[in-house]
């Protein structure tokens, strides 16, 4: 594992890195806009430090784990460890595509854990460390996060097989022409599907408050201003200000914040197996249900990924419907998340209904083209599945042209400088956008702290780098701002449709027939777009067959609830439900 | 000055009453003005996209229009000018499904030789992510997406299990459903039949035509022939006319009953289609 291979010509110059650090790097290989490299695991944290302070990769976007057992990958610097854990580093400041470090490890190693360079590698590490079994030395707060700590095994390694397991590829071989099929009904030997691990009872189980900050009362420096105990309280699960099924484990002192954990998990479902089990194509709708508000972004993000790993060409117009639904997209978005906003601070259901009135017609267009209104499974590889209906692209333009402006004016005089939102948004929440770039965080959030990162200038993808707009910033980055940055992409998206509708072409909305029989070609890619939550990724890694090898959705929700805890401590606990809000997740995608 | 900002919202709040005011009152008389009466009172609305103010729509007394992609459930085809499924049981659609909740029994012949036509055909609705890849997958035009959306049952088991029966539905229903899509697809089928009937006539000239040749090799090389081309084209044609006879007979007998009932149950379905058609066309001319 010392040696590097032919692979690596000269592979510290290839990555841009000093000679010092040369023996560090086993093996570099290009992947279109992408460099890659293999690193030493006891060297990874001198690497990511250079690159983060020297070389201004300050963005670590993707963190996750593949396992190559039975299949061992493309073989990079010669190493066939079982496990292999990727970062995926970007600039924020520069733009411009990213760096890959792969580091790979056999089954019972530890990787060091990157949280002292990335802060934001916190949740992502907890993941790969729950689902692969991967240790992070060094790590605050290795839990499990996604399942519960009576979970027997770690269950996307390859050799783990989900309870009533069938095969491990569709599609499974019973249906035709046999006909065999058995009802979940019939298949619940109560009790019997389900195994601890070893020295586990669950009778004896009881969950321990185990993150520290919130399990120990903090010692305070100066006499606290109330003469009280501080005590831990659960916000949630089942509580409507967590937008789902979600909660926020707290130390508070009097109604004051002093420490709070994220609590996640309640919807998961593993996504991710699943999409190993399905087809490429088969994975189309169930990105729907990932961010169920965005499902267009979300096929978008997932085709973008395949088309770059089997390097599949869109046609003009397909190009151009996908900015329209996606824009359209973004400002369905927006409105909901304004109208939460409102309703987490109190506004109850007025602008919410106000913000999601327009959202209905948009969701009537997309029923229309698309045959359903959220789980729209609407784009292919290489292009989209139907073309616009008779009449549609008039409804589009009234209301992308006179519509949409007039009511996104109108939320504006509603809202923008309503004093009781000033009073409770202005200054809460507050967190430097160094601090949330550092916790990974992307999207309108740190767009409202005045960093004008936005994927779509940033690393054009599509055609966006044809159209005329702006990225609006804000300088305060607190929850006023990150209501008001929303109204102002919401109306940026207006311009983009402008241009979008007055432009389409005629023609070809779909080569090929959609690829159903697709094999994408050895390899790995990482693909992302700016969804409107943030930055919304799927690595994927394929062996050449018909199912991707790994399938990861690096998810813009899950990734953003790095900051809750930094954001909401010190501020009260009526203010954590607005910054949870102003976050703007969705549980289906934080989950998976 | 404080307060200004509230104020400015009171505005907007006191406009959208008046407008949805406004509304209800202009709609007071039509309502369902180029609506679709479903009967038993019921109605079905479209929100105009220029209208203001807030519209309610009182389902379940009232639904939306829906548009003509929506999809919800498949649906099979039984194709009411050839009185046959459409199904020919060659399982893709049981492949493409992500969530693998169709399945299909192939039938076979007495021989059991298996044939081109399902005897089963399940598709459990309560895994059905209404994706549509069946539908867009299908290379005879079987199956396609049914609009029925009230689907609440008490048990999902059988209930939500769909079997054929519930499945098939006539070509008529399909395209009250789907008229753009069904247009097209007939124009397609049309042409392809054109093409494929082209395509044989060719074959079967070429292949007399090479039968005459080898017969007329065969008879200068070994003097008669056993039999002419002319014969044989006969002999094939009594064939073909048996075989025709036969199957008739296998329809006519052993299933008797099943396979009336099914062509009564299709001819009602057709019946309700057409009507739902026609109240749809009337619904429009009125407006
Ligand atoms: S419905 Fe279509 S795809 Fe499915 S088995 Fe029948 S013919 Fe094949
Ligand atoms: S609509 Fe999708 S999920 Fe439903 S039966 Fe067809 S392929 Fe399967």
């Amino acid at each position: 594992m010392t040696e590097a291979t032919a692979v690596a010509k000269t592979p510290a110059n290839d990555l841009g890195l000093e000679q010092d650090l040369a023996d560090a790097v086993l093996g570099t290989w290009a992947e279109d806009t992408e460099t890659a490299a293999v690193i030493a695991p006891d060297r990874i944290l001198e690497v990511l430090t250079r690159l983060r302070d020297v070389h201004g990769y300050d963005f670590l976007s993707n963190l996750t784990c593949v396992d190559y057992e039975g299949y061992g990958g493309k073989l990079r610097a010669g190493i066939d460890a079982r496990l292999e854990v990727v970062y995926n580093l970007y600039s924020t400041r520069r733009g411009g595509g990213s760096i890959a470090l792969h580091v790979r490890v056999p089954e019972d190693d530890t990787v060091p854990s990157a949280t002292s360079v990335y802060p934001g590698a916190n949740l992502q590490e907890r993941e790969v460390y729950d689902l692969f079994g991967v240790k992070f030395d060094g790590h605050p707060n290795l839990r499990r996060i996604l399942l519960w700590d009576g979970f027997h095994g770690h269950p996307m390694r390859k050799d783990w097989h989900e309870a009533y397991y069938e095969e491990d590829a569709k599609p499974f071989r019973s249906r035709h022409p046999k006909g065999e099929y058995e009802f979940h009904e019939d298949k619940v030997p109560w009790a019997k599907n389900t195994t601890y691990p070893a020295g586990w009872d669950p009778d004896s189980w009881q969950e321990a408050v185990a993150y520290v900050p919130v399990s120990q009362a903090p010692q305070h420096e100066d006499k606290p201003h109330l003469d009280t105990e501080s005590i831990v309280v659960n916000l949630g699960p089942h509580h409507p200000s967590t937008h789902g099924v979600f909660r926020m484990l707290t130390r508070v002192e009097g109604e004051t914040i002093l420490a709070l954990e994220p609590e996640m998990g309640y919807l998961h479902r593993n996504h991710e197996k699943i999409g190993e089990r399905n087809t490429w194509l088969m994975n189309m709708p169930f990105t729907d249900r990932l961010d169920y508000l965005n499902s267009m972004s979300n096929n978008w993000a997932y085709a973008l990924a395949v088309e770059k790993l089997a390097d599949i060409e869109v046609p003009e117009r397909a190009e151009y419907l996908r900015v329209i639904m996606a824009e359209f997209s973004r400002i369905v978005n927006h409105a909901w998340s304004i109208g939460f906003i409102l309703n987490d601070l109190g506004a109850l259901q007025t602008p919410a209904l106000y913000a999601i009135e327009e959202r209905e017609m948009i969701l009537d267009l997309f029923e229309a083209v698309s045959g359903a209104r959220m789980m729209c499974n609407y784009m292919r590889f290489g292009g989209v599945v139907r073309d616009l209906p008779e009449g549609w692209h008039e409804q589009a333009a009234y209301l992308a042209n006179e519509r949409l402006p007039r009511a996104l004016d109108e939320l504006d005089r509603l809202l923008t400088e309503n004093e009781i939102l000033m009073a409770r948004g202005r200054g809460v929440g507050y967190l430097s956008v160094e601090d949330l770039i550092a916790l990974s965080v992307s999207g309108p959030m740190i767009r409202a702290g005045g960093l004008p990162y936005d994927i779509r200038k940033a690393e054009p993808y599509g055609i966006y780098d044809r159209f005329d707009f702006d990225i609006p910033t804000l300088p305060n980055s607190d929850i006023y701002d990150r209501y008001y940055i929303r109204l102002l992409e919401a109306r940026e998206s207006v311009r983009i449709l402008q241009q979008a509708l007055r432009d389409i072409p005629e023609g070809e909305i779909l080569g090929g027939r959609g690829g159903y029989t697709l094999r994408a070609p050895e390899g790995e890619v990482y693909g992302r777009l700016e969804a409107p939550k943030g930055e919304l990724g799927f690595y994927l890694a394929s062996d050449g067959k018909t199912q991707p090898w790994r399938y990861h959705v690096r998810s813009p929700s899950y990734i953003n609830l790095n900051a809750l805890g930094p954001m909401s401590v010190g501020y009260k606990v009526a203010d954590a439900i607005v910054i949870l809000g102003a976050i703007d997740i969705v549980l289906g995608e934080v989950d998976r | 000055m404080f307060g200004t900002g509230l104020l400015k919202g009171l505005g907007v709040t006191l406009k959208h009453a008046l407008e949805t005011f406004e509304d209800d009152r202009e709609s007071v008389p039509d309502r369902y003005k180029g609506s679709l009466d479903l009967g038993n009172n019921r109605k079905v609305i479209q929100q105009p996209i220029d209208q203001e103010g807030l519209l309610t729509i009182q389902y379940p007394e009232e639904k939306r229009l829906l548009p003509e992609r929506f999809r919800y459930i498949p649906m099979l085809i039984w194709d009411s000018e050839k009185q046959e499924d459409r199904c020919t049981a060659c399982g893709i659609c049981a492949k493409v499904c992500p969530p693998q909740c169709i399945w299909i029994v192939r039938d076979s012949d007495e021989n059991g030789k298996p044939v081109t036509r399902c005897s089963e055909f399940y598709i459990d609705a309560a895994v059905c992510m209404s994706c549509s890849f069946c539908v867009e997958f299908c290379p005879f035009d079987a199956i396609k997406m049914n609009h029925d959306y009230e689907l609440a049952v008490y048990d999902r088991y059988p209930q939500l299990v769909y079997d054929m029966e519930e499945l098939t539905v006539p070509l008529e229903y399909y395209a009250a459903l789907w008229p753009t899509q069904y247009e097209e697809e007939q124009a397609r089928r049309k042409e392809e039949e054109e093409q494929k009937r082209k395509q044989e006539e060719e074959k079967a000239a070429r292949a007399a035509a090479k039968q005459a040749a080898a017969a007329q090799k065969a008879e200068a090389g070994a003097g008669a022939p056993k039999r002419s081309a002319a014969e044989l084209q006969a002999l094939a044609k009594e064939r073909a006319a048996q075989r025709q006879a036969q199957t008739q007979t296998a329809d006519g007998g052993g299933d008797d009953d099943a396979a009336a009932a099914k062509r009564a149950r299709m001819e009602e379905l057709k019946r309700r289609a057409q009507e739902r058609a026609r109240q749809r066309k009337s619904g429009n001319g009125s407006s």
